[in-house]
């Protein structure tokens, strides 16, 4: 249960651009869209819709390389809410790109996947802190930016260590009580995700 | 590991459907019930020919609900290795074959929000036992079959009368009418899946196509009716069974394998499967590698080799069987 | 062959107890003294009689009782049951291959009767007697899953085939050895395989996921899989740790042979039909060391095979703080005699 280096962890390959869709959405979160400023060819940019969310100055930067659209939001959920609604309208051919936090990565992930998009289709690249979204597996509640191992269920109380298991289902880490088998042993919280 | 599953059925009814495809309807001996099966699956005929047991892979056209008898549909095909021959020519009502069970290598993709099917010629019959199921289970679909001229067509008029024209499309060469790919290609929701089935220029063609219109790999499908390509005749030696057999010009390696009495494994017989992978030990000459299985750094090692179709240029090749 | 049903439990007072013969039918895991992970598949036909393999889908004596805390489980937590939506034809051939097996292997207890669709399905040590129609959720009071599921022996597990991969897109899962469908249903071969160590890197995983993507209409194939567990609990799911973990504070050198418990599942993989997925049956059995020890092959060569397994597997199968006093109160039936091969009782 507590065995460490488990393989079910994601693995995000970076933004590569499939210079053949005929339409790009990106889905970028603060220095996320560094993955976008980053890019060698910005040939698709003519073709691409950016949403973003994040500090001002870096959508100034995206503003500059002329994309097709680019539309900021002030809060994740409505950012999700967008591209919820874009992906529900949008064609074959159209190609997901996700850049910022995991736990962004993670819940914009969930939009298209409940839309049927295969996740092998949509590029993802992690920049930004290593804060995870983890889910407590007794009570269910899930809890965003969670930096250390232990840390305390923000719904349950319990002290849960975070394990390298990822649903993508819940954009979640699992997190499972650490002291269970002698309750109250539980070790201090160490940063581990910063 | 040989638990033998296979049915022994009789030829109830063959029926000419087109100018050069028949139909063929076969119930088994036993009186028995077929077993259910998935849209896009395929089996395993073996016949026997003379002093040859040919086995030919050959996709079920029949509802998969209906358990009185499997239908399948055959094109009689110029310079054939003889299979299509025989079920054309030599097959009779009342003979006996033994059908594997069903075997499903194109199924579709449940989670689809929509299904593009586009079949070329003999290449629709998956998709006349997929279609079925997809109505059954309220699956969106549409159907965009490709044939020579009406005469040599099987079952467009069938079909489009069952499923109606706005699901079912068909065009003919001969009238100039051709399948609009790109403009299909770029009408379709996100979540829609495309299969193809038909000659291999067709599913390259439109597969080509699908991937320079930015649909991702896992969107699309195809079947391939591969039959092994022939070739110059050479020595095999099985390391293991300890047997020296020639492959002959029109052979596949599988089938100088199963004529030498070992049983090697195989799923599709068309190169796409990966069941009938054989390790190779040594061989002289160069490994001819027809199959769309192997990964391409497996196909340059020189290890390894899909006995079903690819087969060797050259004196002899020693396998690991 | 007609079966006594017991009544008894998996939880609380746990009063579960095996009668002598279901001890001599118990699917022991180990064939040798030894143990490490292994594509260990075989094809998944009848067996002896008077052994866990004499019917495709095992029911025993625990079968009214097992499925009384299974019905306790889905009370407390309805998320054990899920099935993703593109998974209702995989459903269906479920409950059709789970009707099938229990009527075909205990006549006296199971019947179906089918006319077309309209299907009769009688289940008599349950009190049930259904009629429906075959396709048609609306004539049933769940979803075929987890309709046939609640009358069924074991954890239930539809997996989807794409992409040349697996896919658990839907389960019962309520007698699991640690491991959340909740969190888990969606992942594919590798990731739900995740967390288990050592066996990725002898490529294990790699071997059997090929080998099952070829899995063939009536070829079944089966394995056994194992874990220990402290008292009869069936309910040992990482949503309850908090309830069952401290029992593995509480074993001691005196109650070793009553409370720990060897837990063996008996795994079987069967190409559905309709859908063309893939049912993976875990059918789990319970024996306490005590029960264990009537079976001399089986006392020599459990503790030989507890010393054998490497750090990892002892960790990540939770047996760090009773493995010991495991292996010390098993080794008085241990006198260094030679076992036999195999799995069966001498």
């Amino acid at each position: 249960m507590l065995v460490v280096g488990i393989k079910s962890r994601p693995v995000y390959t970076g933004l590569s651009i499939d210079a053949h869709a005929p339409r790009h959405l990106f889905a970028l979160e603060n220095e996320g869209a560094r993955a976008v400023l980053e890019q060698a060819d910005k040939a698709c940019l003519a073709k691409s819709e950016i949403l973003y969310i994040g500090a001002d100055s870096f959508a100034t930067e995206l503003a500059g390389l002329k994309p097709f659209d680019l539309w900021t939001a002030h809060t994740v959920p409505i950012l999700l809410n967008r591209l919820k609604v874009t992906l529900q309208t949008a064609k074959m051919g159209t190609r997901l790109y996700i850049a910022g936090t995991e736990s962004f990565i993670g819940q914009a992930m969930q939009v298209a996947l409940e839309l049927g998009i295969d996740f092998n289709s949509i590029r993802t690249e992690h920049r930004g802190s290593l804060a995870r979204r983890v889910q407590c597996v007794h009570c269910k509640g899930i809890t965003d930016k969670v930096t250390t191992s232990p840390y305390t269920c923000t719904h349950c109380g319990l002290p849960l260590l975070v394990r390298d298991h990822y649903s993508r289902r819940l954009g979640a880490f699992q997190g499972v009580n650490i002291d269970a088998e002698e309750p109250g042993t539980a070790p201090a919280p160490e940063v581990l995700f910063p | 590991m040989s638990i033998n599953t296979d049915m022994t059925v009789r030829v109830v009814a063959i029926s000419q459907v087109a100018e050069k495809v028949k139909r063929f309807r076969l119930e088994r001996a036993d009186g028995g019930a077929m077993p259910v099966f998935s849209g896009g699956a395929h089996v395993v005929v073996a016949m026997r020919d003379g002093d040859l047991l040919r086995r030919n892979p050959y996709s079920l056209m029949s509802s998969p609900r209906d358990t009185s008898a499997f239908e399948i549909s055959t094109l009689r095909v110029e310079n054939s290795r003889g299979g299509s021959a025989f079920m054309h020519e030599k097959l009779k009502v009342g003979d006996r074959l033994i059908v594997s069970q069903p075997i499903n290598l194109f199924p579709f993709d449940g989670r689809g929000r929509k299904h593009i099917l586009m079949a070329g010629g003999i290449g629709i019959t998956p998709f006349i036992a997929m279609m079925d199921q997809m109505q059954r289970e309220d699956r969106p679909f549409e159907l965009h079959y490709a044939i020579r001229n009406r005469g040599h067509g099987a079952y467009w008029k069938e079909l489009t009368e069952r499923y109606g024209p706005h699901r079912v499309k068909i065009y003919v060469d001969d009238e100039k009418l051709f399948i609009p790919v790109d403009q299909i290609l770029g009408a379709q929701p996100l979540g829609t899946h495309l299969y193809v089935c038909g000659p291999a220029g067709m599913i390259d063609g439109v597969l080509g196509r699908a991937r320079g219109a930015g649909w991702p790999e896992q969107n699309l499908h195809c079947e391939r009716f591969l039959a092994p390509p022939p070739g110059k005749s050479f020595r095999v030696i099985l390391r293991k069974s300890a047997k020296t057999l020639t492959v002959a010009t029109h052979q596949s390696i599988l089938e100088a394998v199963e004529a030498a009495g070992v049983d090697a494994p195989f799923l599709c017989r068309g190169g796409a499967c990966g069941q009938c992978e054989t390790s190779i030990v040594s061989y002289q000459g160069a490994l001819e590698h027809n199959d769309h299985y192997l990964e391409p750094d497996d196909k340059q090692s020189g290890r390894k080799i899909m006995i079903c179709v690819s087969r060797l240029n050259g004196p002899e090749i020693t396998l690991d069987l | 062959m007609n079966i006594t049903f017991k009544k008894e439990t998996f939880r609380d007072d746990f009063t579960f107890r095996n009668s002598p013969a279901t001890i001599r039918r118990f699917p022991f895991p180990f064939n040798e003294d030894s143990y490490m992970y292994s594509v260990n598949m075989e094809p998944h036909v009848k067996g002896a009689p008077g052994t866990a393999f004499e019917s495709l889908i095992d029911v025993d004596e625990h079968f009214i009782s097992e499925m009384h805390d299974r019905a306790l489980v889905l009370k407390e937590d309805p998320l054990r049951c899920q099935a993703l939506p593109h998974m209702m034809t995989a459903q269906w051939d479920t409950l059709e291959l789970i009707m099938e097996q229990q009527a075909a292997g205990y006549p006296e207890h199971f019947s179906l009767t089918r006319d077309g669709d309209n299907w009769h399905w009688i289940n008599r040590p349950m009190g049930i007697d259904q009629k429906f129609i075959f396709g048609d959720a609306s004539t049933l009071a769940y979803e075929p899953m987890e309709y046939i599921t609640r009358q069924a022996q074991g954890d239930f597990c539809i997996v989807d085939q794409r992409d040349n991969n697996l896919w658990m897109d839907a389960g019962m899962v309520t007698t699991q050895a640690d491991w959340s469908l909740d969190f888990d249903i969606g992942m594919n071969f590798m990731e739900w395989h995740g967390p288990v160590p050592l066996a990725h890197q002898i490529g294990v995983f790699e071997r059997a996921l090929k080998f099952l993507l070829n899995l063939q209409q009536g070829k079944p194939v089966r394995r056994l899989n194992w874990t220990m567990t402290i008292n009869p609990r069936l309910d040992t799911s990482p949503e309850n740790y908090p309830k069952w973990g401290p029992d593995r504070t509480t074993v001691t050198p005196e109650n070793v042979g009553n409370k720990v418990h060897l837990r063996c599942e008996l795994q079987s993989l069967w190409r559905l039909p309709r859908s063309n997925a893939i049912l993976f049956v875990i059918r789990c059995y319970l024996i306490k060391m005590e029960e264990i020890a009537t079976v001399p092959k089986w006392a020599r060569r459990l503790p030989r095979v507890l010393r054998s397994l490497p750090p990892e597997l002892v960790d990540y199968k939770g047996l760090t703080r009773y493995r010991q006093a495991t292996i010390d109160w098993l080794s008085k039936f241990d006198d260094g005699l030679a076992t036999s091969p195999g799995i069966f009782p001498d």
